[in-house]
């Protein structure tokens, strides 16, 4: 008979799960062991291709065809006191169908396709009741609303009989774990669940896996790229790398006493971008008094659905400066990105920009030909490196393409090309070679050479570090200061991330639902806000540091009527 | 799960030895890569080459004039070809003998191994013909070595008028193949200029042809085909008539192709990458000729691919009817039209099952090989 200690409640030992590949076995999940503990918070940590997913699914059996698990035991503690082994159940068999919401339930990072949008909220709920203990009917609707109140759902009455897409990713991810707490699981996993989600709705589903945590004695495995929530919440960690573990310890450990060099550089990573960067903070002051580059007033742009996505917006660049534009999603930062390239055309404001010979041209109502002009000043890099890149073109025409359309030609173009590449730490030997064979960061560092390829004034610079995981993303923040010093640039840059902005930018201005509520210098946002929303902004983002933690005390912005639900739900339904 | 990163990162892409050639390759080798996986499509592609070869070399092929009637052989079966002969290589066919049955009112025939015509490869023609229409030829591939009158080499069988089904099967498969082709490439011309300007031009020119689009796909085929197949002079020579055949198939035909274009045009729009050209001042027709028409060309191939099976049954469909293509051209439908009685059927099953085994399988490889060629036609999704 097997045995386990009287608290541990799963326990992984080394586990083994690969895929089969073109180019032979790929091993994602390569020896793991850990213990689970009840009521106790596991976070496995890791950058994107670390395994850290199908570890996870492996426990429940789920693993993505053809991946299969190759070796290990997985021992889950019943309630009836008898230990099995998952990892020797039939994945499709009636014993693991027993265990998996039942007694291991898991929440999943997208909460947009992880819920069925043809069935109504309390009938998916209420499917998991009805598979696992036969409720049904009245008992079933009582309990389902008691669980919509457990996850702090508004008016559970009505909300039970709406469908998913009425409501928005917060509202939905907490559907999701009312899903996964229906049958008193005794073990919760959590995929990445705040991923796709804001910053401040992130702290309160943190805060509700908590709160539900501690009223039902669950272990939780919550797996994360995000080191500033391992801090928050963790009781354990464990850090994996290409599927291997590479340390694992207590949460305190982990932070303030890393034993292993990958966690040491991933959690200086983190450190590093807690802080002002260190070039910046040598750097003289931008005289204040210098005139901008480019001057935007009362800019306001309004789709055709209604939707006032920038409004009466007005800010302004001075040369060599870097503005952030804080917001979370919806806040129309991205929009407003692209109406400064006239890539939207804004109806109403002035988007004045200084030419290097001295006069200034309105962008909002420049001709085709200047416009032609200002689209060489001014250039972006956007967010997904994938998308960006064209998938039919080697880096070498990519990059080559602003230049041959600025009437560069044959050998100069060429040097040029090189010349770039070796300018954002990439082997100009590399030219040949598809967008497909580089990494993440790599495909950024060629959008960032296509951008400064004609030498532009300014750079509007779209979540560029967001797609990226952390390791690489003060590389890429750094690359783009070195640039900016080398070729006098100046940046606007649009993230959802105050680490990144605090880490570069001069100055910030915050984005709620189309206004910037603040504007000012990038220390004096951070350390003493004046409007709230900027405050709740900054108290939901998670503190990489176990010892202050901060994110259950945070400061919440609810004046202007919380967006609960994406359609404000009517009182009595109507049809009509 | 397909992006690894390092740390500290590497200087070089996150690429092993089997992929450095990976790296270098363009958007058709990832194509076939990808395509190459697909047997079926595979196999199904070899069967395609082979079946266009006999049909560029049916002249070649065919081992007597697929016109060449004979009143002797009327319904004669086919004869089966054994290699073999007393022990030693000798490919023979017996010879057939017939009587006539009295109370059936029937030709019967047995084979007589006693016997044997000698069959051999590249024998001289009876006459001499042109092969693709411009090289004399004397040869065929196969024939019997000496023929002698009341001989015969019926290898699936014979017609009403004693004529070569095998040989009609292959004169066949020129027309019928080939009104695929040209059928298909009417359509892409259609269907490529008037779902480019669909999704490209967007508006009143959309909405017009978007209704149009649907007005067409509603009206049944098979009437609108015979309202149009009979505005055809009678008097018109058989390839002008196999020509305004082709036409009036392909106007069909271009519809879901337009909507393909127009959809991949309105999707690839707004993608990053095409946004970063314009941005880099690139004009609306340098996009859409470096941009927009690279990234759909591989799925445009597939969808042609898939749209040849159609219109090669719509030609059959047309024939067999008759109102597409009338004797004296060889086509499998028209083939098909001697199979229409049941009397006919039930004498000589062979005039029905060897046409329509022709069309079968040049349909089912043609759509297995679209398929794979669909699957293919993305190669950036698993590739990395």
């Amino acid at each position: 008979m097997m045995r386990m200690e009287d608290d541990v409640i799963l326990k992984v030992e080394d586990l083994a799960t690969s895929f089969p590949t073109r180019t032979g076995l790929f091993n994602a999940v390569d020896g793991v062991s850990f213990a689970l503990k009840r009521g106790k918070t596991l976070c496995v940590v890791g950058e994107s291709g670390s395994g850290k997913s199908v570890t996870a699914r492996s426990i429940l059996q789920i693993v993505d065809k053809p991946g299969r698990i190759d070796g290990g035991s997985i021992l889950l503690a019943r309630p009836d006191g008898s230990i099995t082994d998952l990892a020797s159940l039939d994945p499709r068999g009636r014993d693991i169908r027993t265990v998996r919401g039942k007694e291991i339930a898991m929440i999943f990072q997208e909460p947009m396709s992880s819920l069925s949008p043809v069935h109504r909220i309390g009938t998916q709920i209420g499917e998991t009741l009805r598979i696992h203990f036969g409720i049904r009917g009245q008992a079933q609707r009582e309990r389902v609303l008691e669980l919509l109140r457990q996850v702090e759902i508004p008016r559970p009455e009505t909300a039970i009989d709406r469908y998913t897409f009425e409501f928005s990713g917060g509202m939905r991810q907490r559907v999701m774990i009312a899903m996964a707490l229906a049958c008193n699981p005794q073990v919760l996993i959590a995929d990445e669940p705040t991923t796709a989600l804001d910053v401040t709705t992130q702290a309160e589903i943190l805060s509700l896996i908590k709160k539900l945590q501690t009223a039902h004695g669950m272990a939780v495995l919550f797996i994360t790229h995000d080191m500033g929530v391992v801090a928050e919440i963790a009781d354990d960690v464990l850090v994996m790398y290409r599927g291997k573990v590479m340390e694992q310890g207590p949460v305190e450990q982990i932070f303030h006493a890393p034993a292993n060099a990958y966690t040491r550089g991933l959690i200086g990573s983190v450190v590093k971008l807690e802080t002002k960067a260190e070039v910046r903070l040598k750097r003289a002051p931008i005289p204040e008094d210098a005139p901008p580059l480019l001057d935007v007033k009362n800019l306001s742009l309004t789709f055709p659905s209604g939707l006032k996505a920038v409004n009466d917006v007005s800010l302004f660049v001075r040369p060599g400066e870097t503005l952030g534009i804080v917001g979370e999603s919806g806040s129309g930062k991205t929009t407003m990105g692209r109406c400064l390239l006239r890539i939207y055309d804004p109806e109403v404001g002035t988007m004045v920009f200084r030419r290097p010979d001295g006069h200034s041209v309105d962008i909002r109502t420049a001709d085709r030909g200047d416009l032609k002009d200002i689209r060489r000043e001014v250039r972006m890099i956007f967010q997904d490196p994938v998308n960006s890149l064209s998938p039919r073109k080697t880096v070498g025409q990519i990059i080559a393409e602003p230049l041959k359309l600025a009437g560069m030609k044959g050998r100069e173009r060429e040097d040029r090309v090189a010349e770039l590449m070796q300018q954002v730490g990439l082997e100009p030997a590399w030219r040949e070679r598809y967008p497909h064979a580089f990494s993440g960061g790599q495909r950024q560092r060629i959008g960032i050479a296509r951008a400064i390829a004609v030498k532009p004034r300014l750079i509007v610079a779209d979540e560029a570090t967001s797609a990226l995981d952390v390791s690489l993303r003060s590389q890429m923040l750094d690359l783009m200061m070195k640039l900016q010093d080398e070729l006098g640039l100046s940046y606007i840059f649009i993230s959802h991330d105050m680490s990144v902005i605090r880490y570069m930018c001069d100055r910030v201005a915050v984005m709620y639902r189309g206004r910037i509520v603040e504007v000012g210098d990038t220390d004096q946002v951070v350390h003493n806000p004046t409007h709230d929303y900027t405050r709740a902004l900054l108290s939901a983002i998670p503190h990489p540091d176990p010892r202050d933690r901060r994110i259950h005390k945070r400061f919440r912005y609810d004046a202007a009527a919380p967006v609960a639900l994406t359609h404000p739900l009517p009182e009595t339904l109507d049809l009509s | 799960m397909t992006d690894i990163t390092h740390l500290p990162p590497a200087t070089e892409p996150s690429l092993d030895l089997h992929n450095r050639d990976i790296a270098v390759a363009g958007q058709w080798r990832l194509f076939w890569l990808k395509f190459k996986k697909h047997r079926i499509a595979l196999l199904s592609l070899v069967v395609i080459v082979l079946m266009y070869l006999v049909a560029a070399f049916a002249d070649f092929i065919a081992p007597v004039d697929p016109n060449a009637t004979n009143a002797r052989f009327t319904y004669a079966p086919p004869q089966g070809l054994s290699l073999l002969h007393d022990g030693a290589f000798h490919p023979h066919v017996d010879q057939l003998k017939m009587t006539l049955n009295t109370e059936s009112m029937r030709r019967e025939f047995t084979p007589d191994p006693a016997k044997p015509l000698s069959v051999g490869f590249l024998v001289p023609a009876q006459q001499p013909y042109t092969l693709l229409g411009f090289i004399p030829m004397q040869t065929k591939l196969f024939g019997l070595v000496d023929p002698k009158p009341g001989d015969s080499l019926y290898v699936f069988g014979a017609d009403r008028l004693g004529r070569d089904i095998f040989s009609r099967v292959v004169h066949g498969a020129k027309i019928s193949l080939s009104i695929g082709l040209v059928g298909v490439f009417m359509s892409l011309i259609l269907g490529v200029t008037i779902g480019g300007i669909s999704g490209f031009f967007g508006g009143w020119a959309d909405i017009v042809i978007q209704r149009f689009i649907e007005l067409l796909r509603s009206i049944p085929t098979i009437p609108l085909w015979m309202g149009l197949a009979a505005a055809i002079p009678v008097g018109w020579p058989p390839l002008r008539t196999y020509f305004v055949i082709t036409l009036i198939v392909s106007l069909i035909g271009w519809t879901s192709l337009a909507r393909e274009v127009r959809g991949k045009f309105l999707s690839l729009r707004n993608e990053d990458f095409v946004i970063a050209a314009r941005l880099d001042g690139m004009s609306e027709i340098g996009i859409i000729f470096h941009h927009l028409v690279p990234s759909f060309m591989s799925h445009i191939i597939a969808t042609l691919t898939l749209a040849i099976p159609s219109m090669i049954l719509a030609e059959t469909a047309l024939s067999f009817l008759g109102i597409g293509l009338q004797p004296p051209i060889i086509s499998w439908g028209v083939l098909l039209q001697e199979a229409q009685n049941i009397r006919a059927v039930a004498q000589a099953p062979w005039l029905l099952f060897t046409p329509a085994a022709a069309i079968v399988i040049a349909v089912l490889s043609l759509n297995f090989l679209g398929d794979g060629l669909r699957d293919a036609a993305d190669p950036y999704e698993s590739v990395s």
